[in-house]
C-alpha cells in the first residue's frame, strides 16, 4: 500500500514520536505491513520538484494513494486564503493540496490532535483559523466537511494525541494494510478503539493514592493528581498507563497531570491545566461513568480511611513509608 | 541570471522554501522563506502564566524539551526561583537526552542521505555510502532508530514521555528519581555510549573529545579504513567533496551557554568572531527587525521583551514569516559549532581558525558534542542525591517579567515573558533557526544561511543543487521553531 505523509500546522512531534517505535523499528514495521512510503517530509530523499511531480501524479490519479496521513492542523487564514501555510515551492496553500489529495485517498488518517480537531494550533484567538481535517473541535466538519468520505467510503480516522504514541499510529496503519479496518473500529470522535477504549487512569501507578484520595499538592509529590493538580486521567481516552511511553514513562509517571490531549478542544481547558477547579471543595469533573453522589460518598469514606503511609507519601517527593511487611504467624 | 525556487525542502524539521538567483554556475544571492505561521505568541496572550509550560513545548516536536527549559527558566526568573542541585541535574539530563538524540537524527536521517543521491552515482565511493546512508533503505537507519529509541528511554524515566513533557518546572523537576531508576539511567547511557563508540566513531568517546587539532583529527582518520566508522566515512566524503569550502557564513558566532549545574553553564555563553577572542554576550543588544517579514511594521526593531508579533501579508518587501533577529545590528550564526568555538574546544577553535563556519565544521562540532556530553551525563546521574530535593516551590507575583536563555541542539533559544495578574501579557520567542534562517534586515543585510549560500557552485542542469542541500542541512534547521 502506498502511503503519503504531509505536515502542516503542527510541531512535527507526532513524527518524532513515531520514530520511537520499537520492537520492531518503524521502517521494519512499515515494510513488514507491506506499506510503501511514497514520501515523508522528515525521512525521504526527494526534495523540491521530485516531490511536486509525485504530488501532481497522485492528484491526477496516476499513482494510487492508499493512505494519506496528515500531521498538523489545517490553516484557513488569513481570511480564508490558507496563506498562513503555503507548501514550499508550490505557491499553493497546504489546505488546497490536502483537499485534492484527500479526494483521491483510499483512507485519510489525521495523525495527532492538531490534524484531527485543530489542537494546540487552534488555541487562543485562533488567528490562523486552524481546524482539523474533519472536525473543528468537537463539531464534525473541519476542512473536508462532515460529508467527506475517502475512496473506501470512510470518514477521516483520527489518531488523536499530543503527541501520538508510536503504536497508536503503527497499529492504525497495520489495521488498514490488513484490510481489517471498519467504521466500528473507531469511537464517536473517530479515534481508533485500539487505544481510545481505555482511560489514562487504567494502570496508573498512583492508583493506591487515588483509592484513598491521598493527593499531591505540588509538583514532585507522589500522590494522586486529580484533587489538586488538574489531572484528567479518569476521563481521558487513551492507554498511556497500560503500555507506557519511551520504555517506562507516561505523563502521570513523569510527575504531572494528564491534560486529556486525545480529546477535541483539550487545548482550551478554560482554567489552568495544572489546577483542579472545585465547587465546595469537590473537584469539578468526575471520573467517567461515576455517579456524583457515589463519588462524593466514596471519596469522603476513603479519605477517612486513608492509611498513614499513603497520607505521608502523597505529599512527599520520596518514599517515606514503604508498605509494611507482615510475616507469617509462627506457632 | 536565472532564478530557481526549491521547495518543499525536506529532511529539515518543518516547511522550508529557498529561492536562488544563479549566474555563471554559482548562486549569486539567496532568499530563505519560512512558509508556515501558527501564532504561538498570540495563543499565549492572556493564558495563566504557568500554562506556558504546556503550550511552549508544543512549538516544536524535535526541540520540545528545549522549549520547556527556556519557558521554565523565564518563569523561574519571574518568580526568583532557583532549582535544587538534583533539579538542575535532572533538567540537564533531559535536555542533553533530547539534544543528543537530535544530533544523531540529524546526522543519520537528515544530512548523510544526500550523499546517496543519484548525482553522486558515478563516484568511486558511491556503492558503500549508498548502502549505508540511503534515505529510509540504508543499513544505518535500521541501526540508528533502535539506538535512538533506547536512548530516549531516559525520557520515560525522567520526563514521562518525549516529546511534550511537563516535568520541567521553574523550581526543578516534577519527577524525582528513585534508586532503581538511577541505575537504569546508567545502563541506558552505557548502551548508547557503546553504539556511538562502535558505529559512529570507531573510538572511545574520551579519545574523540580529546582531539585538539585538525591534524589530530586527520591522524585519527588515517588510523583506519574510511569505511570503518561513520565519522571516518564522513571525513573521507568531506575531503572528496571539499565540504570545508562549502557554505562559509558570517563567521560571527553566538551561544547563550548551556547545561546549568550548580548555577554554572557547562558550555559557556558569549560572542566570538573567527580570528577573535570570546566577548561577553549582552542580550540587551538583541533586536528583531521586521523589514522583510510578513509582519505589521513597527517604528524600530524591538527588543524581544517589548516585541510584537502581528502577521500581515501587506508588507511589499516581505518574503518570509520569519523575523530577522540581530545582535548589536549584526548577523550571528548559532549552533553546535558556535557553542564549542565559544566554549574554546581546541579542535573546534583550530577548525574555525583554519576554515571558518562551513558544512564540514558544523557537522564535526555536532559529532564532537555527542562525544563530549555522554560522559557528562554519566557524571550527572552519579551525582544525583536521592535523599535531597528535586523541586523548589514559589508563587508567581501578580506582576513580573522573566527571561529564559539556553541552548537547544540547533543553538540559542530565548523566551521573554511578562505577566500581569497571573496571566501572560506578552510572550516572545527567538529560536536558533530564527537567527540562522532570518531574512534580510532594513540595511538589506542577508541572514546567516542567505550569506552562506552566496557563491555556492551549481552543476549543469541541477534543479535542486546538491551543494545547496548540503549547506542548508548543515545548519540543521528547525522551521517549526523558527516562526512558531
Amino acid at each position: 500500500m502506498n502511503l503519503l505523509w504531509l505536515q502542516s500546522a503542527g510541531c512535527g512531534g507526532c513524527t518524532m514520536s513515531l520514530l520511537n517505535a520499537e520492537g520492531p523499528d518503524l521502517i521494519t514495521t512499515l515494510e513488514s505491513a507491506g506499506i510503501h512510503l511514497l514520501w515523508h517530509p522528515s525521512l525521504s530523499e526527494q526534495t523540491g520538484t521530485e516531490v511536486i511531480t509525485l504530488l501532481e501524479a497522485l492528484v491526477a490519479g496516476e499513482i494510487a494513494l492508499d493512505i494519506l496521513c496528515v500531521e498538523g492542523s489545517m490553516l484557513r487564514g488569513p481570511n480564508g486564503t490558507g496563506r498562513f501555510h503555503v507548501m514550499g515551492g508550490t505557491d499553493i496553500p497546504m489546505i488546497n493540496w490536502v483537499q485534492q489529495l484527500a479526494a483521491r485517498a483510499r483512507y485519510t488518517v489525521a495523525v495527532g490532535s492538531c490534524a484531527a480537531y485543530g489542537g494546540i494550533s487552534a488555541a487562543g484567538a485562533n488567528v490562523t483559523e486552524a481546524t482539523g481535517l474533519q472536525y473543528e473541535g468537537e463539531i464534525s466538519g473541519g476542512l473536508l466537511g462532515d460529508g467527506y468520505r475517502s475512496e473506501a467510503g470512510e470518514r477521516v480516522i483520527n489518531v488523536a494525541g499530543c503527541p501520538t504514541h508510536p503504536n497508536w499510529v503503527t497499529e492504525a496503519l497495520i489495521e488498514l494494510a490488513l484490510g481489517e479496518f471498519s467504521a466500528e473500529r473507531v469511537d464517536e470522535f473517530g479515534r481508533p478503539r485500539n487505544y481510545a477504549d481505555h482511560l489514562v487512569h487504567h494502570g496508573c501507578s498512583r492508583n493506591e493514592f487515588y483509592e484513598y484520595k491521598a493527593s499531591a499538592e505540588q509538583p514532585g509529590d507522589q500522590g494522586c493528581m486529580m484533587e489538586n493538580m488538574g489531572c484528567l486521567g479518569t476521563q481521558a481516552h487513551a492507554d498511556c498507563n497500560i503500555r507506557p511511553w519511551n520504555g517506562e514513562g507516561s505523563c502521570t509517571r513523569g510527575g504531572y497531570a494528564c491534560i486529556n490531549c486525545t480529546a477535541p478542544e483539550f487545548e482550551e481547558p478554560r482554567r489552568s491545566f495544572t489546577e483542579t477547579p472545585k465547587v465546595a471543595g469537590i473537584p469539578v469533573g468526575l471520573p467517567t461513568d461515576m455517579p456524583k453522589a457515589w463519588f462524593v460518598a466514596l471519596a469522603s469514606l476513603s479519605k477517612a480511611a486513608t492509611p498513614e503511609r499513603l497520607k505521608k507519601n502523597a505529599t512527599s517527593e520520596n518514599l517515606i513509608y514503604p508498605p509494611t511487611i507482615h510475616p507469617h504467624k509462627k506457632g | 541570471m536565472s532564478r530557481i525556487l526549491i521547495g518543499p525542502f525536506n529532511r529539515v524539521e518543518g516547511d522550508l522554501e529557498v529561492s536562488l538567483d544563479i549566474a555563471d554556475a554559482q548562486v549569486r544571492s539567496a532568499q530563505v522563506n519560512s512558509p508556515l505561521f501558527r501564532g504561538f505568541e498570540q495563543i499565549l496572550q492572556g493564558k495563566p502564566a504557568l500554562d506556558a509550560l504546556v503550550y511552549t513545548p508544543r512549538i516544536c516536536g524535535i526541540c520540545s524539551v528545549s522549549q520547556s527549559v527556556a519557558s521554565a527558566w523565564a518563569l523561574a526568573d519571574a518568580m526568583q526561583l532557583t532549582p535544587p542541585p538534583n533539579g538542575e541535574r535532572c533538567i540537564s539530563l533531559v535536555l542533553a537526552n533530547e539534544n543528543l538524540a537530535d544530533l544523531l537524527t540529524h546526522f543519520y536521517l537528515f544530512f548523510m542521505p544526500d550523499f546517496a543521491r543519484e548525482v553522486y552515482s558515478k563516484e568511486s565511493w558511491f556503492a558503500p555510502v549508498s548502502q549505508r546512508f540511503k534515505a529510509v533503505q540504508g543499513d544505518a537507519s535500521r541501526e540508528v532508530l533502535p539506538a535512538r529509541a533506547e536512548f530516549l528511554h531516559m525520557m520515560g524515566l525522567l520526563a514521562g514521555k518525549w516529546p511534550h513533557s511537563l516535568s520541567i518546572q521553574p523550581g526543578g523537576t516534577a519527577k524525582p528519581v528513585q534508586a532503581q531508576e538511577r541505575l537504569r539511567l546508567l545502563a541506558i547511557l552505557a548502551g548508547f555510549r557503546r553504539f556511538l563508540e562502535t558505529r559512529l566513531f570507531g573510538a572511545d568517546l574520551e579519545f574523540i573529545g580529546a582531539l585538539d587539532s585538525e591534524a589530530a583529527l586527520r591522524n585519527f582518520a588515517d588510523q583506519g579504513d574510511w569505511r570503518s566508522s561513520d565519522l571516518r566515512t564522513f571525513l573521507y566524503l568531506s575531503d572528496q567533496l571539499q565540504l570545508e569550502q562549502l557554505g562559509n557564513g558570517c563567521d560571527r558566532f553566538m551561544s547563550y551557554g548551556s547545561y546549568r549545574i550548580e548555577g554554572v553553564r557547562q558550555f559557556s555563553a558569549g560572542v566570538r568572531s573567527r580570528g577573535g577572542s570570546v566577548q561577553p554576550l549582552d542580550s540587551t543588544l538583541i533586536r528583531e527587525d521586521l523589514s522583510h517579514s510578513w509582519m505589521l511594521q513597527g517604528d524600530q526593531p524591538q527588543h524581544p521583551s517589548s516585541g510584537v508579533t502581528e502577521p500581515s501579508l501587506d508588507n511589499p518587501d516581505g518574503y518570509s514569516w520569519c523575523k530577522a533577529p540581530r545582535l548589536g545590528g549584526e548577523v550571528v550564526e548559532t549552533g553546535a559549532l558556535a557553542r564549542q568555538f565559544i566554549d574554546g574546544h581546541p579542535l573546534v577553535e583550530d577548525l574555525v581558525e583554519r576554515s571558518g563556519g562551513n558544512v564540514r565544521n558544523r557537522m564535526l562540532a555536532r559529532l564532537l558534542e555527542l562525544a563530549l556530553v555522554v560522559p557528562m551525563m554519566q557524571r550527572w546521574v552519579k551525582e544525583i542525591d536521592l535523599k535531597e530535593a528535586f523541586c523548589h516551590h514559589a508563587t508567581l507575583p501578580d506582576v513580573a517579567s522573566g527571561v529564559g536563555m539556553m541552548e537547544a541542539a540547533r543553538g540559542s533559544l530565548g523566551h521573554w515573558v511578562s505577566v500581569r495578574r497571573g496571566r501572560i501579557e506578552n510572550y516572545q520567542v527567538i529560536a536558533p533557526t530564527t537567527w540562522n534562517f532570518s531574512p534580510r534586515d532594513h540595511n538589506g543585510v542577508p541572514g546567516a544561511l542567505e550569506q552562506a549560500l552566496a557563491g555556492t557552485p551549481v552543476r549543469t542542469g541541477e534543479q535542486e543543487p546538491v551543494a545547496v542541500q548540503h549547506i542548508v542541512r548543515s545548519f540543521d534547521p528547525c522551521m517549526v521553531c523558527t516562526v512558531h
